[in-house]
């Protein structure tokens, strides 16, 4: 249990911290990409019999680099190369779980995440990838938030705004990675994406968002960790509705307007 | 504090530059000279290739021929700022006015460095210059037209640049804004900065700019407003109405 809390803790405020630009910077669905991308790093870690978090990094990294890639090269927007590689690599996953004769992991845990389960090197992966985010988030804040906001402009200031627009796409594989492991999956975008969008109905600045979406991330994904536990339920599903409930709440009580 | 107005002095060259876009030719064969301190503006219709032209400049897209040189004064002159059009700007991120003028810094900050003393009072300055301390903390949504305008003035300030690309800095800005954007503008100019404006507004172009280009995919005419809309450049630039606006003026 006290590892399954620190596996909470860190996916509630690290998914959150980076999903702040994804929500910002109309980019939330390549979380959910990333999400479905990284299955075939996961079943090749059963393969190989190496942790499976372990496996996905590379695979997200990958991904996250090729979507840019493949915009570049095809002329194509994000989303459609997202829409491409997303369902290419899910697909792969898919087939590979079904080639195995040697996996015996429950899809669903997969999908659903299985937090209570997670093992100690599950847990060092996902400190590893907490110190490496949050040494990318300083590195790159300001290039960030300028490349964020006037991608042009950022752009004829110095190639910086590209390697940091890179940059972002690598930590949000990694910490898909670390959600992964908790909400599965299908349900990782929640925690991207909903304690982001409901701090930004909250708070002025992006910032305050930042930390504000942090401290709703980690509460949402303790209290539906604990909910999962006495309910008998998966975690991924409870933190999902508790962090969906306070974005429902924030909604009703909102103070920013629409943009 | 900003350095001094010597070390913005830079001139500008475009020689037979011809951009591609989709296998169309956006412009071609672009030839004209900006001198250390001009202002000036860029003027054409819809499609005319004027913010092809700015990108170009830029280094947004690439050059299919000829050259773009930027002399600048000395190892200190600062580099070059472009101020978008507003439909390519992130409205949805909430950052304030004082965090747009400090990106401005970023160049000059590299990977590690965080803000220090010196980058906020060079913000502080630039913002005292367009105008804009008092609205520091305000988001960039709370601003009007002409205000956001000259946040990004205040930017490409606290970048110390010393050429400015503007594009369609006139568009959903109100004539005295406009007229408070020049001003800023103008005592850039005087600094020997560069100074480029899209536009569509033919009007009040004299007294304002020191020279217009005139675009359409190809230089139709360069100089000084006064002198530049002839009715055969206003022909090349909007056909049989833009002769019109010429002799209805003239009347």
């Amino acid at each position: 249990m006290v590892r399954a809390l620190i596996g909470a803790i860190l996916v509630g405020v690290m998914c959150p911290l980076v999903g702040s630009y994804a929500v910002t910077r109309n980019l939330a669905f390549i979380g959910d990409a990333l999400a479905h991308a990284v299955l075939p790093g996961i079943v090749l870690g059963y393969i190989v019999g190496i942790n499976p978090a372990i496996a996905a990094v590379p695979t997200g990294v990958a991904v996250a680099l090729l979507v840019r890639a493949v915009s570049r090269r095809a002329g194509l927007s994000s989303d459609t190369s997202i829409g491409i590689l997303f369902a290419t690599m899910f697909a792969l996953g898919l087939v590979m779980l079904a080639r195995s004769t040697t996996i015996k992991v429950n899809i669903e845990d997969l999908l659903l995440g299985q937090i209570l389960a997670i093992t100690p090197t599950g847990i060092y992966v996902s400190l590893g990838i907490t110190v490496m985010v949050i040494l990318g988030l300083f590195t790159f804040h300001h290039w960030l938030l300028f490349a964020s906001f006037d991608p042009l402009g950022a752009q004829v200031n110095s190639t910086r705004a590209n390697v940091a627009d890179y940059a972002f796409l690598v930590m949000l594989a990694l910490v898909v990675v670390i959600g992964i492991q908790a909400a599965g999956i299908v349900l990782v975008l929640a925690m991207l994406v909903t304690p982001a969008a409901t701090a930004y109905l909250l708070v002025r600045r992006f910032v305050s968002i930042m930390i504000t979406a942090a401290a709703l991330g980690a509460a949402a994904a303790v209290t539906g960790l604990y909910v999962s536990y006495y309910l008998n339920l998966s975690a991924g599903p409870a933190m999902t509705l508790v962090a969906s409930g306070v974005f429902a709440l924030a909604l009703a009580f909102k103070r920013r307007a629409p943009a | 504090m900003i350095a001094a107005p010597i070390s913005h002095r830079a001139s500008m060259s475009l020689q037979d530059v011809s951009v591609e876009i989709g296998g169309h030719l956006a412009l071609s064969n672009v030839t004209f000279d900006v001198e250390a301190g001009t202002l000036m503006g860029v003027v054409g219709p819809n499609g005319a290739g004027k913010s092809t032209l700015f990108n170009a400049i830029a280094g947004l897209l690439p050059v299919r021929q000829g050259t773009v040189t930027l002399h600048r004064a000395g190892q200190e002159s600062g580099g070059l700022a472009y101020v978008p059009q507003r439909e390519s700007v992130n409205w949805r991120l909430p950052v304030t006015v004082m965090d747009v003028v400090m990106m401005g810094r970023c160049c000059r900050l590299g990977w590690f460095r965080r803000p220090g003393r010196r980058d906020r009072e060079i913000v502080k300055a630039c913002l005292g210059r367009v105008g804009l301390w008092d609205h520091r903390s305000a988001l960039m949504t709370e601003l009007s037209g002409g205000q956001k305008q000259r946040v990004f003035v205040g930017r490409a300030l606290a970048q110390e640049a010393s050429v400015l690309l503007l594009d369609e800095a006139f568009s959903g800005v109100d004539v005295a804004a406009q007229e408070a954007l020049v001003e800023v503008l103008q005592t850039l100019r005087d600094e020997g900065r560069i100074v480029l404006l899209a536009t569509h507004d033919l009007t009040n172009l004299t007294g304002r700019f020191d020279q217009v280009l005139c675009l359409n995919r190809h230089v139709c005419a360069c100089g000084p407003p006064e002198q530049v809309f002839t009715p055969e450049v206003m022909e090349q630039m909007y056909g049989a109405h833009g002769v019109r606006l010429t002799t209805d003026g003239e009347r």
